[in-house]
């Protein structure tokens, strides 16, 4: 990169700011274009849960999902930002359908002739147990919705921490074009938690840290072919990643297409015997 | 655990449905034996069948009781893949998913392996051969639940289920639900009652509007021939209406059901769109 | 929870502040064209009637801003509560 385009040229403001202490709408607006971010369906749309009060919830007013439009590097974008500090940024009816509907504008835009690129800010554990069903539909919508803007458009994930991308939204992350996280980032199906109750603490042991983030943190995933690019916790850091991904061809495969390659992969694997990070690293290189 | 194996086990209606439809003498196309997969004719047209069953000596142990592991997710998106590939300039065949699955597997192989990877190719496979025009339908003869139904099923454009008490859509299984929720499953039914969309009954979940058709009256365990004929009918008719339909996921939304019960859903997207378009 | 003030000040422009996470709380301020305040307070810890009117009491003898506020509080601390009216106030002058 020339020092024109250096991350330090465009934002010397942005350097030393952590992403992961930044809420929501303030990770959205600080990958946006100064001045450009324009949030629709905001707080003072008031759009909340219909389901949380009967179950003694309060709800937040955008259900916790920032859907944000404006430009990154003068590009037409919009940042679907979810806030992972409310309700552990699980998907309900609302917030789900915001995520769902803003993709499906902006594939329609792109349809128009009108380049429209997609931000997705994955801070979830999933489906929102309090929606269970509704949770769970719209995170098939939000699926659909992926594939088909993908065809027209970089869908970007980044997933920087603390809570991580779990559940149903690791299956959308990994719909998307190109994923960036953060070491501190923790990318996988089911939480921890989870894993040792249905298959126990000899499979997994949810209080040891170290295996948490060797097995789904984000230098793992990294090493192993399942995210784009690892970035620092850093403001600047993360723009300047999202650039990278916005130059990314539109005809590269995505990883889901690479059926024979990941059954190569896995036929690769002895499942008899304990595996660990260190083994499936080499074994994603011996590809 | 426990519970899933005992699930799997014992209903198996995965593979009940699977040779009922497509009959005995189809040729299995998948290497695998947790993965059914076979094409075959329905009403005078050629269709692929797919199911994920248990299969006790499935090569990952904790993919042994009909979960949607690593090499199911991979495997279904390859047959999809070959169905979509094979079918460029012919008629689109029509997909049929049956789905009885207890959840997605649960592991720390599967984390490491990238299970949710998995998970997203047999999605993609689905959403992409609905795109192309393939009418995919699914057929839910048993549990539904959370990634595995994410994967094999969800992205269908119609989707079909039993009036049963043994077919269940839900986002968890109850009883991993009462244990992650340290609720008894006493509290969680009696929840379900005054919140609709934590119900495990599946004539709750067709309030929704997501069901194109709930089949009633036909013995899920061991259908007869009239049932099998009742479901071959019913499949047939959501194929003709997938075919004239979008190729998009939208009829879920607009269906009478929907517009009373996911008005919050309506809203969002018609504000949302005002706003968008205003802007 | 609902609670009015007589208030004299105009506010400039709508602000939000905050998340309803553990310990926290979102403020929606609004103006009015009334000469009051009034807050709506939604709250998962029950109880604390008697602490909310204390913290709201001192916020608006200080800043007597006609307004309209919704409060979604999940369990923050009287100081926390303190601190998001004031951020909303400064945000709503910018």
């Amino acid at each position: 990169m020339t020092n024109a385009t250096s991350p330090q040229a465009l934002a010397p403001h942005l350097f030393g700011i952590s992403f992961i202490e930044l809420n929501a709408r303030e990770r959205a607006r600080s990958l946006m274009d100064e001045g450009s971010f324009e949030e629709l369906l905001g707080p003072f749309d008031r759009m909340k849960s219909p389901w949380l009060p009967a179950q003694g919830v309060v709800p937040q007013s955008d259900d916790g999902v920032v859907i944000a439009r404006g430009a990154i590097d003068g590009c037409c974008t919009v940042v679907i930002a979810i806030e992972g500090m409310f309700q552990g940024g699980s998907i309900g009816e609302v917030s789900g359908t915001k995520i769902a509907c803003a993709l499906d504008l902006a594939y329609q835009d792109n349809e128009a002739g009108h380049r429209t690129y997609a931000v997705l800010l994955l801070e979830t554990g999933g489906v929102r147990l309090q929606e269970a069903n509704l949770g769970l539909a719209v995170i098939a919508e939000i699926q659909s919705s992926i594939i088909a803007l993908r065809r027209h458009t970089p869908v970007v994930g980044v997933i920087a921490g603390m809570v991580g991308c779990f559940g149903g939204m690791a299956i959308s992350a990994a719909l998307c074009s190109h994923l960036i996280a953060t070491r501190e980032a923790r990318l996988g199906l089911n939480g921890p938690e989870v894993i040792e109750q249905e298959a126990g603490v000899e499979e997994f042991d949810s209080t040891d840290r170290r295996l948490i983030w060797s097995t789904t943190g984000g230098a793992q995933r990294y090493e192993t072919g399942f995210i784009d690019q690892l970035v620092k916790d850093d403001v600047a850091a993360i723009r300047t990643a999202v650039r990278i991904a916005f130059q990314q061809s539109l005809s590269a495969k995505n990883r889901t297409a690479e059926i024979d390659k990941y059954l190569a992969f896995l036929a690769r694997v002895n499942p008899t015997e304990r595996l660990d990070a260190s083994v499936v690293r080499n074994l994603w290189k011996g590809a | 655990m426990n519970e899933n194996r005992l699930n799997g086990d014992r209903t198996g209606r995965g593979r009940i449905w699977f040779t009922a439809l497509a009959g005995t003498k189809c040729r299995q196309l998948c290497p695998i034996g947790s993965v059914l997969a076979a094409d075959t004719d329905l009403g005078g047209h050629r269709v692929r069948y797919l199911a994920v069953v248990p299969d006790a000596e499935n090569r990952f142990p904790r993919a042994r009781s009909g979960e949607l592991g690593l090499e199911e997710g991979w495997n279904l998106a390859k047959q999809i893949r070959e169905v979509i590939d094979e079918d460029q300039s012919e008629v689109r065949r029509p997909i049929i998913a049956i789905v009885d699955l207890p959840s997605q597997a649960y592991g720390h192989r599967e984390e490491l392996l990238g299970i949710f990877l998995a998970c997203a190719a047999a999605a993609n496979a689905y959403a992409e051969a609905r795109f192309a025009g393939h009418p995919v339908v699914s057929l839910v003869v048993g549990n539904a639940l959370s990634g595995g139904f994410l994967a094999h099923g969800y992205q269908a454009n119609r989707i079909l289920a039993f009036d049963d008490p043994g077919v269940v859509i839900h986002a968890m299984g109850k009883q991993a639900a009462a244990r992650v929720t340290k609720r008894s499953v006493a509290e969680l039914d009696e929840l379900a009652r005054k919140v609709l969309p934590l119900s495990y009954e599946i004539r709750a979940f067709a309030r929704f509007g997501v069901l194109h058709e709930l089949i009633e009256g036909v013995n899920a365990d061991t259908p007869t021939e009239t049932d099998i004929k009742k479901v071959k009918a019913a499949l047939q008719r959501a194929i003709a209406d997938a075919r004239v339909g979008s190729r998009t996921l939208e009829n879920r939304l607009t269906s009478p059901e929907a517009t009373q019960t996911r008005k919050a859903s309506i809203e969002v997207r018609r504000l949302l769109t005002a706003q968008w378009k205003r802007s | 929870m609902n609670f009015e003030y007589p208030a004299t000040n105009a506010v400039t422009q709508r602000a939000h502040v905050g998340v309803v996470g553990s310990g926290d709380l979102e403020v929606l301020l609004e103006p009015s064209p009334r000469d009051f305040a009034s807050v709506q307070v939604c709250t998962s810890v029950d109880g604390y009637g008697t602490v909310w009117k204390a913290v709201l009491d001192r916020f608006f003898a200080k800043y007597s801003i006609k307004s309209r506020i919704e409060i979604n509080d999940f369990g923050a601390t009287p100081g926390m509560v303190a601190l998001r009216l004031e951020q909303a106030l400064e945000r709503s002058k910018t």
